[in-house]
């Protein structure tokens, strides 16, 4: 099923997504990878603030190569979300309500995406150059010092990504290779 | 006896560095059209399409392929009758990864030391792999290597008793344990022989050789054709959301071992698998 909906997202956008649902994202979103992650993480265990208020915000797991002039951001696809799988939980029950990446989650993150309801969503991987064109603008927002893996505040329109584990733990990996096995 | 400026290597490098990263090589090319209209689950061609029209974009408004522009990995066949001349060849090839990667902005994804992580800025060092062939010819290929799928690569110290069989099935285990997390459809390297070492290498130089070229051997040929099929029935397919293409190609690269062992290496790359080559 194809939706349009709005970032951050509304509780009843959550709950009304699916597994499988294709899904034009417009809004604000947030980008964290590795090095951010751990810095988060640092922080918390430092009893300090975050530098983004994750609570209702969706984080996409992404580093993005340098723009060239006049464009807001260079080429801008997910990376793998399982090396984030460590600092997810937290997050998440810190309000964090979305994640965009690719690939596998750990049960940990499951559990924790069905015990605060919220959603995983996959962005296609490989696709960078197609998706910065969804990315009206980018800012970069704490840790700037980390180069691609600074945090930043993106303005997206349009942005195409897959529910891949729904706030039921529905998760479209295991279920989608099932249905082509073995043709 | 041929003199060759180690500035032309710099020069071949940065532009190699910039052309992989924007352009699918012709080979690729090929077996991803041949993709494209095979497929047969929706979702799957709706993804395949997405990522064609991505290669169309980074083509025409020159933005890399992808964002992971990957770490250098540089193959450099030197003849035996060439000279090198104007400081070392190494700085020459790093100085080319530098430019490239700066002046065609290109993402800097290379860290100093493996565990304190300081970005170096400007992607170098590369990983360069030196041999001394007969004559008086340079030829450089230049392969930047994305970690998605890098990170899901594997050996395997097989046993000779396992034979060919498990060599097939280490192969298998690589690819679905991959699955998702290496951006497929894939093109899976492998190597299988020599020792430790060896075989890591022979799989990283067999995702150079262009997609759709079999190997000389017969059983390995054989080996290479079974697996791609075999591949493709996992149902991981495009992006891991399922479908009739997990992967593109599959080669297989062979060499001598000990009487004791059968080492298999598996080096999984995503659907773009870039190198560009050039002769000097």
């Amino acid at each position: 099923m194809e939706k349009h909906i709005n970032v951050p997202l509304s509780k009843e956008d959550i709950e009304a997504l699916r597994a499988g649902d294709y899904v034009y994202l417009t809004g604000t979103i947030y980008t964290a990878r590795d090095a951010a992650h751990k810095r988060m993480q640092e922080a918390l265990d430092a009893g300090e603030k975050l530098p983004v208020d994750v609570n209702g915000n969706v984080i996409y797991y992404m580093g993005p190569s340098p723009a060239r002039e006049g464009r807001p951001i260079g080429s801008a696809g997910p990376t793998t979300a399982s090396r984030m799988d460590k600092y997810t939980p937290a997050l998440l029950d810190l309000g964090m309500s979305g994640m965009i990446g690719k690939g596998r989650r750990s049960a940990a993150v499951k559990d924790a995406v069905v015990r605060n309801g919220a959603i995983y969503f996959a962005a296609v991987g490989g696709a960078g150059a197609l998706l910065s064109k969804s990315i009206v603008s980018s800012e970069i927002v704490a840790y700037e010092d980390l180069g691609t893996e600074a945090i930043r505040k993106l303005t997206v329109k349009n942005f195409p990504v897959i529910v891949c584990m729904d706030r039921k733990g529905n998760d479209l990996y295991e279920t989608a290779a099932k249905e082509y096995q073995g043709e | 006896m041929r003199t060759i400026q180690v500035t032309d290597v710099t020069d071949a490098i940065r532009e190699m560095c910039i052309e992989a990263n924007h352009q699918l090589s012709p080979d690729m090319r090929r077996v991803f059209e041949s993709a494209c209209r095979s497929e047969k689950s929706p979702l799957g061609k709706q993804i395949l399409e997405q990522l064609s029209d991505n290669l169309k974009i980074a083509e025409q408004d020159m933005i890399p392929i992808c964002q992971d522009t990957g770490m250098a990995v540089v193959f450099i066949e030197i003849g035996q009758e060439v000279h090198f001349e104007g400081g070392s060849l190494e700085d020459a090839i790093n100085e080319g990864i530098r430019r490239g990667y700066v002046d065609g902005y290109l993402r800097k994804s290379v860290v100093k030391d493996p565990l304190i992580r300081e970005n170096t800025k400007d992607n170098t060092p590369g990983v360069i792999h030196y041999k001394i062939v007969p004559g008086d010819k340079v030829k450089i290929t230049v392969a930047p290597k994305g970690f998605g799928s890098e990170n899901m690569s594997r050996v395997f110290m097989l046993k000779p008793a396992d034979g060919i069989e498990g060599v097939k099935n280490a192969i298998l285990t690589a690819v679905k344990d991959a699955g998702p997390n290496a951006c497929p459809p894939m093109v899976v390297g492998v190597g299988v022989g020599g020792t430790f070492e060896k075989c890591a290498l022979m799989a990283k130089q067999a995702l150079t050789r262009p997609a759709g070229v079999h190997s000389e051997i017969p059983y390995v040929k054989e080996m290479e054709e079974e697996l791609l099929t075999r591949i493709n029935r996992t149902g991981i397919g495009p992006g891991g959301l399922g479908g009739t293409t997990t992967a593109l190609a599959v080669n297989i690269n062979t060499y001598p071992t000990h009487i004791a062992g059968l080492p298999v290496a598996v080096n999984i790359c995503c659907h773009v698998n870039r190198h560009a080559v050039r002769e000097l």
